[in-house]
């Protein structure tokens, strides 16, 4: 027993030992060399070697642990709908612990602005613009399992749809919502037609480059959309014309996206266990057999794009009263990553893991800022680590479940 | 006829780029059917080792061939030993997940690379000396060609007939072939799929530095962020080839480069790359399995 | 007796390689036919190519559902087959794994409902109505099928023999009155074989739905058919009742051989 532990002791040892000397290889010439071509020196980081070497051992070990441990919590997934859950997937499911969380957040969400800074006031609505768009895009890739990788250009054709539309016309912000909302689902819609065909990574890569055309084409196309530099002077949401300063501004803005936000949960949970939804679900399962079900693939398509959109384009709006600016560098590949990142880590097909995912992936890297230029940089390793160790995301989907009395014998 | 051929030489050379970047994408998705995303980093992360390795050979007194050499051996060895950790850490363990699991590990993986550079280099454009020599004997036969773009024609040429004798006859490379058919049918033929993934990766790796030394040469700057753009674009030339297909992603990566030379040249430099996902749009459109591959037969 | 699906001179050619070779077949109502045939004969290849997942490259379909008339449905979309009456399941299982059971079979409601994303969110008594109706009914369907204890159960945790009941179930669902089955028990053992017997007779019995299926389990099919027919490269070999089948040399020959006695 003890010379059993003892050899796995230092296997483990010998294997930290590897991966702490391959790291130190690795990262050799960009960690430790630094060239400055001006003025013509070199910089010799040793230090970094060895802080390198010394975290990649400890690394060793823990990985070691955890990969032993994350695939036992895969196993477990597999008989969800039953079976032991995790503690979040408990507060989700059990009414009994849902009805207080819910009520806890409400509170919450309710003096929010009003105990806290305009800053964060202002990061909070940012987070919760993030929610409905996660929403939005886990319509089309996590319930239709359409991976779509240009969602920015929906954001974007509601931003500019409001900027615009305010630049010519001096339209509004109540009546540039819903046309905002209206050019994004169109967009969707004339996207979805001529991809319909292409499946899976196919129409990833088609809609990356359809959200890369329509920012290159922002940022080209000068008469129309003013270029890089955007269109500003964008106003503010209005209440009844109410003149409101900066702090009440904010605190307006951020009280318009929680009821946002409760109308995209509410549709969105209703659409969830709908016909629809359900049509949406079959064709991420099994396309061939969907069909063969009597769905119509094509149909089912293009209303996910369009339903999926409509969600951008609204938050789009909002980008574009909140900052009273847009241009096309808001609208990067990178948004579009972030976004699918929420869907995917908060676990595709959970409005709950959704929020929470919307959450964490735009307020950690703004709490992170402690960390300066290693937020990015602890972004992306937080990513792959969730992946590695939970790669159904935070809180997996819960199917409706539906009773039946058994009466006749 | 001498812009035509201008814009020609320029669209190759371009090309020839997307196509060392392009192949690693396309070997990797024939493989294990995943985009990933972490490769347009590799190619970074090559030009930034040469550009390091060359900057101290050049102040401890080197020049010309030889810091060229070492530098591309070095960013070779770098590059591959980068790509076969980001498999090993960061998809090996996701083979069994769904689709979305390791694409989204591998934009976590492009996100960290890209800011691991920035944070231990920094975020400026850095100078990228010529490591390339000059060829004076093209200007005596044909003008319209520079020694750059010659030598990263050429040298690319040269790879792609290696990789192709080497993925044809070797036992590696019929390995390799065996796993992207059928991958459970080539375990069960004895093939050691864990290792074809590995080399897959470090050959994929170990070209796109050839590239990054090569285009940063070429345009003689480089900075953290290169690999996002060049990425997605060597990725678009290995869809529009054909995922999957070695030729493909070759032709693919010819004829991005010529119609963004060519569209650039005679229509417009401000739409540079919307031509290239254009192009990827009308032709996926067209015949979604790009040009050279081939329809997979899906069998119900 | 008007045949309910008629194929004529169906081909389908994958490249060089003929997996259907000008095959004619009559299905009658109210019967129970069979299609036998050694592997890769092209007995699937039929199935994909009536429930419109290939296109033959030659030759017609014909459908005559009870109340309608004789239409063509050759090469049209695959939910458009189901839609008109055609239902089947595969050979290899493809329920939606991560709906639950219950869902699955209200999946097949989904093209004799209409409600829209409108519905779905106003929830407006027809729509609420609706829904209703399709719980009830998919869930009667699954007490018919056996299957009720299951319903909350993710698909996907369903033992195998039941999630081929399942599929049967949600094929049922689409309100067929052809339903076609790919080798309904491959993977079965003994007594699961037995209870999926009784179920394809209270299919055609009491459902009163054709049955067409593909089967390797000769005491089945001969037990159960009223019609056979043998297929063997692509080819029609016989047609008959299963006593003539046994008794015919070629497919003795063909393919039955030792196994007839058995
Ligand atoms: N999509 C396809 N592409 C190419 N060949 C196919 C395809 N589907 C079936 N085939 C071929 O057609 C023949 C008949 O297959 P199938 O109909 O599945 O046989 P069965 O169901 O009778 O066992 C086989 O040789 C098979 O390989
Ligand atoms: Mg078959």
């Amino acid at each position: 027993m003890s010379t059993l532990n003892y050899t796995k002791y230092m296997e483990g040892m010998k294997q930290a030992v590897v991966v702490s000397l391959w790291f130190m290889f690795l990262t050799f010439p960009i960690m430790v060399i630094r060239v400055n071509t001006i003025e013509n020196i070199i910089e010799w980081r040793w230090m970094n070697m060895l802080y390198i070497g010394a975290g990649s051992f400890i690394l060793s070990f823990v990985w070691r642990k955890m990969s032993g441990r994350g695939i036992s919590a895969r196993k477990e997934s597999i008989g969800a709908q039953g079976g032991r859950k995790f503690y979040l997937q408990r507060l989700v499911s059990e009414k009994r612990l849902s009805l207080p969380a819910l009520g806890i957040v409400a509170v919450i969400a309710l003096f929010f602005p009003f105990v806290s800074s305009i800053y964060q006031t202002n990061i909070m609505t940012t987070a919760l613009m993030y929610v409905v768009l996660g929403l939005g895009l886990n319509i089309v890739v996590g319930q239709a399992g359409l991976l779509n990788l240009g969602y920015v250009a929906f954001y974007a054709a509601g931003a500019y749809t409001y900027a615009l539309l305010y630049h010519h016309f001096g339209v509004g912000f109540w009546l540039a919502l819903p046309l905002g909302a209206l050019a994004a689902t169109v967009l969707g819609v004339l996207l979805a037609l001529p991809v319909l065909r292409l499946q899976g990574d196919y129409l990833a890569i088609v809609t990356l480059g359809f959200g890369e055309i329509t920012r290159l084409v922002l940022e080209n196309w000068n008469e129309f959309s003013y270029g890089p530099s955007g269109i500003s002077g964008i106003p503010r949401p209005g209440l009844f014309g109410m003149e409101m300063d900066m702090h009440e501004a904010t605190v307006y803005l951020y009280f318009l996206m929680i009821l946002l936000c409760i109308i995209t949960i509410f549709v969105v949970n209703r659409l969830q266990d709908s016909r629809i939804g359900r049509a949406l679900l079959a064709l991420r399962e099994d396309e061939i057999a969907c069909q063969a079900m009597g769905i119509n693939k094509t149909m089912v398509k293009l209303t996910a794009f369009a339903l999926g959109s409509t969600w951008a384009g609204l938050v789009g709006v909002i980008f574009a009263a909140k900052t009273t600016f847009v241009n096309p560098a808001s609208f990067t590949f990178l948004e579009s990553a972030m976004i699918l990142s929420i869907v995917v880590l908060g676990g595709t097909g959970s409005i709950i893991g959704i929020i929470i995912g919307a959450l964490l992936l735009i307020l950690l890297p703004e709490y992170l800022r402690a960390f300066g230029d290693y937020r990015m940089l602890l972004f992306g390793i937080i990513m792959v680590i969730m992946m590695i160790f939970r790669p159904q995301g935070i809180v997996t989907g819960v199917r409706k479940t539906y009773e039946f009395h058994t009466e006749e014998k | 006829m001498d812009y035509f051929l201008e814009l020609l030489i320029g669209g190759l050379t371009r090309g020839s780029i997307y196509a060392l970047i392009a192949l690693g994408y396309t070997m990797v998705y024939g493989i294990i059917e995943l985009i990933n995303f972490a490769h347009g980093e590799i190619y970074m992360i090559g030009a930034f080792t040469a550009l390091i390795v060359a900057g101290v050979l050049a102040m401890s007194g080197m020049s010309g061939l030889s810091v060229l050499i070492l530098a591309s051996v070095v960013a070779v060895i770098y590059s591959a030993a980068y790509g076969f950790t980001v498999e090993k850490v960061a998809y090996k363990p996701l083979r069994h997940a769904s689709r979305l699991s390791p694409l989204i590990s591998a934009i976590g993986m492009s996100i960290f690379l890209q800011n691991y550079v920035l944070v231990a280099q920094t975020s400026d454009f850095l100078p990228f000396p010529n490591l390339l020599p000059d060829l004076p004997f093209l200007a005596n036969y044909v003008g319209f060609i520079g020694s750059t773009e010659f030598i990263i024609i050429g040298t690319t040429a040269v790879i792609m007939v290696l990789l192709t004798l080497l993925i044809k006859f070797t036992r590696m490379g019929k390995a390799m072939r065996a796993t992207a058919q059928d991958r459970n049918m080539a375990m069960l033929v004895g093939v050691n799929v864990n290792r074809v993934i590995s080399n897959t990766f470090i050959i994929g790796s170990a070209l796109a530095a050839i590239g990054g030394v090569l285009i940063a040469s070429h345009v003689g700057r480089i900075n953290f962020y290169i690999g996002f753009l060049a990425g997605i674009k060597a990725f678009t030339a290995a869809v529009l080839g054909g995922i999957g297909s070695i030729p493909g992603a070759v032709l693919g990566a010819l004829v991005l480069g010529c119609t963004e030379s060519f569209a650039t040249g005679y229509v417009s430099s401000d739409y540079e790359d919307v031509f290239a996902f254009v192009l990827l749009i009308v032709i996926l459109i067209i015949k979604p399995s790009g040009l050279l591959g081939h329809k997979p037969t899906q069998k119900v | 007796m008007n045949p309910i699906l008629e194929a004529k001179n169906l081909s389908m050619n994958f490249g060089g390689l003929k997996a259907l070779d000008r095959v004619d077949i009559d299905v009658l109502p109210g019967q129970i036919t069979a299609l036998i045939g050694p592997n890769g004969a092209g007995k699937t290849t039929f199935f994909n190519c009536i429930t419109g997942i290939y296109s033959p490259t030659g030759g017609d379909i014909f459908i005559t559902p009870s109340g309608g008339g004789r239409k063509k449905i050759t090469g049209i979309n695959i939910h458009k087959v189901t839609e008109n009456g055609v239902a089947r399941t595969f050979q290899n299982i493809r329920i939606f794994p991560d709906m639950t059971v219950l869902e699955n079979v209200m999946i097949g409601r989904h093209c004799r409902t209409e409600a829209g994303v409108l519905g779905a969110i106003l929830r407006d008594k027809g729509t609420m109505t609706e829904e209703k109706a399709i719980v009830a009914r998919s869930y009667e369907i699954l007490k018919k099928i056996g299957i009720t204890e299951h319903v909350n159960l993710l698909a996907r945790n369903l033992p195998y023999g039941a999630q081929r009941r399942l599929e049967i179930a949600r094929a049922l669902a689409t309100d067929p009155f052809l339903l076609l089955l790919d080798e309904p028990a491959a993977g079965m053992n003994p007594q699961e074989t037995r209870d999926l017997e009784a179920l394809i007779i209270s299919i055609r019995d009491e459902w009163e739905i054709s049955v067409f299926l593909i089967e390797h389990d000769m005491r089945l099919v001969m037990g159960l058919s009223d019609s056979v027919y043998v297929m063997d490269y692509g080819e029609m070999l016989a047609r008959g009742t299963p006593q003539e089948i046994r008794q015919n040399p070629e497919v003795i020959k063909a393919y039955l051989g030792e196994d007839v006695s058995a």
